[in-house]
């Protein structure tokens, strides 16, 4: 267990330095331009531009520029291009909206994907089953961007059940947090719920099939005892691990579509902004975030599996 | 799946106890023995009504797209990127600005001029619908290819020769796949459009279409390589490989003709998920910026621009959103009827 956990640690650390690397690499090597003529702006000097590169460092060799990009990074002290503000300040503002959007749609996604994947296993080949078949289809075919703007149009705009947009802080208002919200949530979910519950729905009709569940049922369990504490649990322990990665996926960056349509001012709509006006520095380090956090979180579930389900082999 | 054939006569149940019962006499299911995998899935698929009615949508969404040129000359009578923002156009006897004074234009007209309506620039939405549509499709299929491409190889190369290879493939793998697929796509998409690329003679524009094509199927490349990496391993140690191996093949004739025929069913059933994943990806990043390039329309870009616009004008939002979820649904429930009817037991998905 310990050299598992050893091994495993060893492997992140590998794979999170060549991800640092390869996020760099993206924004420099790709031929994007001098960085110094957009900061100088129009009508600069050939010693403005010369002093701007001494200043940022851009005529320094490529690896130099790494290592300075990278301290800067595990510091928290890059600067933006455009406001020449810290991003880090940016980022740790953005986060509440974004950790909230986040929190609230995962867990929606999971409860409503467990009890749609629960009712079509336990009802498969039937009428309902069918039903809940093409409705998952229909879910992971809308793209969350466009649910939120139908969303929004329809239940803000038309029907003023919910405010237009923004984010209210939670500490500020509980309820209109909630609020603001609640179409934000959903438009983020449906694409996962849709997704969830056919992955348990299959999960669920092979533990079924299993010796153990018809032991269960002999020895006089009742149907729902069964269902709840044998099939269910068993089949979501594949489930759970995906939805560590998802989550950790919408946080670093998934969300980034719906944040934007509901201006929620998240850590994803300061990436948005920054691609519009072309400002690297804000997007290599979220991306850079992003990455990290699917690396170590997918590391942690990978231990947590072992620790639930003593049956997968321990190799890194 | 098949029966097997070379069960001994005297096991099976004996109809009558007359002479040898024959293989045609029983059917299990609709397993019918002779017939190939592929003609069996196809007679499976033309009985599912439900995924091919969707494949037929599809179908007609892409010949639509490819007619554009045909409603933009001969129906709409306008191009696709030409601006008609002081114009005037009959609307039931009435004459009404294209683009009205407070800069916001007119709604569906439900006839050939203006179909959807305009947007603020005074172009025909349909005729953008029909010729982004061109865009996004035509990324979705080529990202497709490069996917399909790359990931097969990949996952080929990795589970036959494992070692030291496969332990480099899967890191570099394990890269791509650790960043968020809109991130990932973002960040290069952002990259590219603005300085292009330039690879050795070949120089792409920060504006072509093939940046996002190149893009999404490099971000989808993981996806398939995993999986197939995994089908080769079990294959590679099959009696047949040994067999091939034994009649003095090479590697790689034998990972061609030996193993690849193995994975068709895994490929064909990744194609419709590849596809429709790179649609629904082309359009978020051309959403956010890092797509599609002006002056080419995709339905992202669409999305895009009539978004400030929706309380106002939400046909410029609902149309091009309408047709891209119509497209991908279609894409998706075909490929599910494809998946049921070659593999049932398939556990086959895009994700994590």
């Amino acid at each position: 267990m310990t050299r598992f956990i050893i091994q495993r640690t060893a492997q992140m650390v590998v794979v999170l330095f060549c991800i640092s690397i390869f996020t760099f690499l993206i924004f420099q090597v790709i031929p994007n331009g001098n960085p110094a003529l957009r900061l100088a702006g129009q009508a600069a000097t050939p010693q403005t531009i010369a002093a701007i590169e001494r200043q940022w460092g851009f005529d320094k060799p490529i690896y130099v520029q790494y290592l300075d990009t990278m301290q800067k990074i595990l510091t928290g002290s890059v600067i933006s291009y455009s406001q020449q503000i810290n991003v880090l300040d940016q980022i740790k503002r953005g986060l509440p909206a974004t950790i909230s959007l986040a929190g609230g749609a995962a867990v929606i996604w999971l409860l409503f994907g467990m009890a749609l994947g629960t009712l079509s296993a336990l009802r498969a080949g039937r009428f309902s089953d069918r039903v809940l078949a093409v409705l998952s289809l229909v879910g992971i075919s809308m793209p969350s961007f466009v649910v939120a703007t139908v969303a929004l149009y329809l239940l803000a705009y038309k029907v003023h059940v919910f405010p237009l947009s923004g984010y209210v802080s939670l500490a500020q208002d509980p309820w209109q947090w909630f609020l603001h919200l609640v179409l934000p949530w959903f438009s983020l979910s449906i694409i996962y719920v849709g997704f969830y519950s056919r992955v348990l729905r299959s999960n669920m009709l092979d533990t079924l099939a299993e010796d153990y569940v018809r032991t269960a049922t002999a020895k006089g369990l009742s149907r729902r005892r069964v269902i709840v504490g044998h099939v269910l649990r068993a089949s979501l322990i594949p489930l759970m691990s995906l939805w560590g990665l998802d989550f950790a996926g919408v946080i670093g960056g998934g969300a980034i579509l719906v944040e934007v349509v509901f201006n929620l001012n998240g850590v994803g709509q300061y990436a948005a902004e920054s691609i519009q006006t072309l400002d690297v520095p804000p997007i290599l380090v979220i991306v850079m975030y992003g990455a990290f956090l699917v690396v170590v979180l997918s590391a942690m579930i990978d231990v947590l599996y072992v620790v639930l389900d003593p049956r997968v082999r321990l190799t890194a | 799946m098949a029966i097997n054939q070379s069960q001994p006569a005297e096991r099976l149940p004996r109809a009558g106890g007359v002479g040898p019962l024959l293989l045609d006499d029983i059917v299990v299911d609709d397993v019918v023995p002779g017939i190939g995998h592929y003609r069996l899935a196809a007679r499976r698929l033309r009985r599912d009504r439900t995924a091919l009615l969707f494949g037929l949508l599809f179908i007609l969404i892409v010949v639509a797209c490819l007619l554009a040129p045909v409603y933009s000359h001969d129906i709409a009578r306008i191009g696709p990127n030409v601006n008609n923002v002081t114009g005037t156009i009959k609307v039931d006897g009435h004459t009404v600005d294209v683009v009205s004074p407070d800069g916001i234009p007119v709604g569906p007209t439900w006839h050939a001029r203006y179909f959807f309506g305009a947007d603020t620039n005074g172009r025909d939405v349909a005729v953008r619908l029909l010729y982004g549509g061109r865009t996004s499709l035509a990324i979705g299929f080529m990202a497709a290819a490069i996917t399909m491409i790359f990931g097969v190889a990949a996952g080929l190369a990795a589970g036959f020769y494992r070692g030291a290879l496969d332990a480099v493939l899967a890191r570099l793998l394990d890269i791509i796949w650790a960043y968020p697929a809109v991130l990932l796509g973002v960040a290069i998409g952002t990259s590219l459009a603005l300085g292009g690329l330039k690879i050795g003679p070949l120089t792409i524009e920060g504006n072509s279409i093939f940046i996002p094509a190149f893009l999404i199927g490099f971000v989808y490349i993981p996806y398939v390589a995993k999986p197939i990496r995994g089908q080769v391993l079990a294959l590679r140690e099959k009696e047949f490989v040994d067999a091939a191996r034994g009649l003095g093949c090479g590697s790689v004739r034998i990972m061609v003709r030996e193993i690849l025929p193995n994975l068709s069913s895994t490929i064909v059933v990744f194609v419709p998920l590849i596809v429709a994943g790179a649609i629904l990806l082309e359009a978020s990043l051309s959403f956010l910026g890092a797509g599609v390039q002006p002056p080419n329309a995709s339905w992202g870009t669409m999305i895009q621009s009539g978004l400030p616009l929706l309380t106002t004008s939400p046909q410029l939002v609902l149309v091009p959103g309408g047709m891209l979820v119509l497209a991908v649904l279609g894409v998706n429930v075909f490929g599910e009827g494809v998946r049921d009817a070659l593999d049932p037991k398939s556990q086959i998905r895009l994700g994590r």
